[in-house]
């Protein structure tokens, strides 16, 4: 944006930072935390990011709580896997999905949804044919695994980054 | 120690409920580290400890602690944030090598048994 923020929302979250783990709102805390958080935007222009814009808060927001739904939902499927309820064949696999996301920060911030639903992993992401491969624990039916990949969580990120 | 003992009933059973769930999800999570057979399906069982166990144990905190200082303790926060953004690095990271080496045996086992 300016010189002095160059990542305004990167520099905020710093400062957000430094006032929890320290506990403290005093004017003392609050004068560290924004020389921290002018710093550390500083640092990050050495790394020459690419700029992007958030837009529609409000999916984000839908999106994290869709997350955070399935992420419970899987735990409990996971579990259920682990400890060996639901006896019948369990076959896991490799699913490639083609994506039409190209965000950095969208396919990121994919990776950590991905990742952090116990039962999905992802493996690998081809740049260049845009094919991101996941791991599926319990692999009925792959079509539905890429539809609801894109359905549930592309579809978002999309609106938000592109 | 800074007063346990002062926690009021309702607190100090909702803290254990809370801890007692987040490690029975995290005991099942290395369960399944345990009784899985290949590495991709290994990789995906911790990840219930890194976010259902951690998401309860890290909530006990704050309740237990936010009830004992009457102010609201929620930095805990940053635990189930941070970890959510930083374990996706490490599991590709292993996934990764774990198909590189997959990929490496491939080809050796192509190109014929003096490959091995």
């Amino acid at each position: 944006m300016t010189r002095f923020l160059p990542f305004p929302r990167v520099s905020f979250c710093l400062l957000a930072l430094w006032l929890l783990l320290n506990q403290a709102v005093t004017i003392g805390h609050v004068l560290l935390g924004c020389v921290i958080a002018l710093v550390g935007g500083r640092f990050l222009t050495v790394l020459e990011l690419p700029s992007t814009r958030v837009r529609r808060p409000g999916v984000l927001l839908r999106l994290l709580g869709l997350v955070a739904i399935d992420i419970i939902r899987s735990n409990l499927a996971v579990g259920r896997i682990i400890l060996g309820f639901g006896r019948r064949q369990r076959k896991s696999g490799f699913v490639n999905i083609p994506l039409d996301m190209r965000n950095p920060y969208g396919l990121a911030m994919l990776a950590c949804i991905i990742t952090s639903t116990p039962g999905t992993l992802w493996v690998n992401f081809d740049a260049e044919k845009g094919l991101l491969m996941i791991h599926v624990l319990d692999l009925v039916d792959e079509a539905e695994w890429i539809r609801s990949i894109k359905q549930r969580y592309e579809r978002h990120l999309l609106e938000i980054f592109e | 120690m800074n007063g346990i003992e002062h926690l009021p009933p309702w607190a100090a059973a909702l803290t254990a409920l809370l801890v007692f769930a987040g490690a029975v999800v995290t005991l099942v999570g290395s369960l399944g580290l345990l009784r899985f057979g290949t590495f991709y399906e290994r990789v995906h069982a911790p990840t219930l400890g890194t976010t259902l166990g951690t998401v309860f144990v890290a909530a006990a905190s704050i309740v237990c602690f936010s009830v004992l200082q009457s102010r609201p303790v929620l930095h805990e926060i940053l635990i189930i944030g941070l970890g959510v953004v930083t374990t996706p690095i490490a599991l590709t990271v292993l996934v990764g090598a774990a198909r590189f080496r997959d990929t490496a045996e491939q080809s050796a086992q192509a190109h014929g048994p003096e490959g091995d």
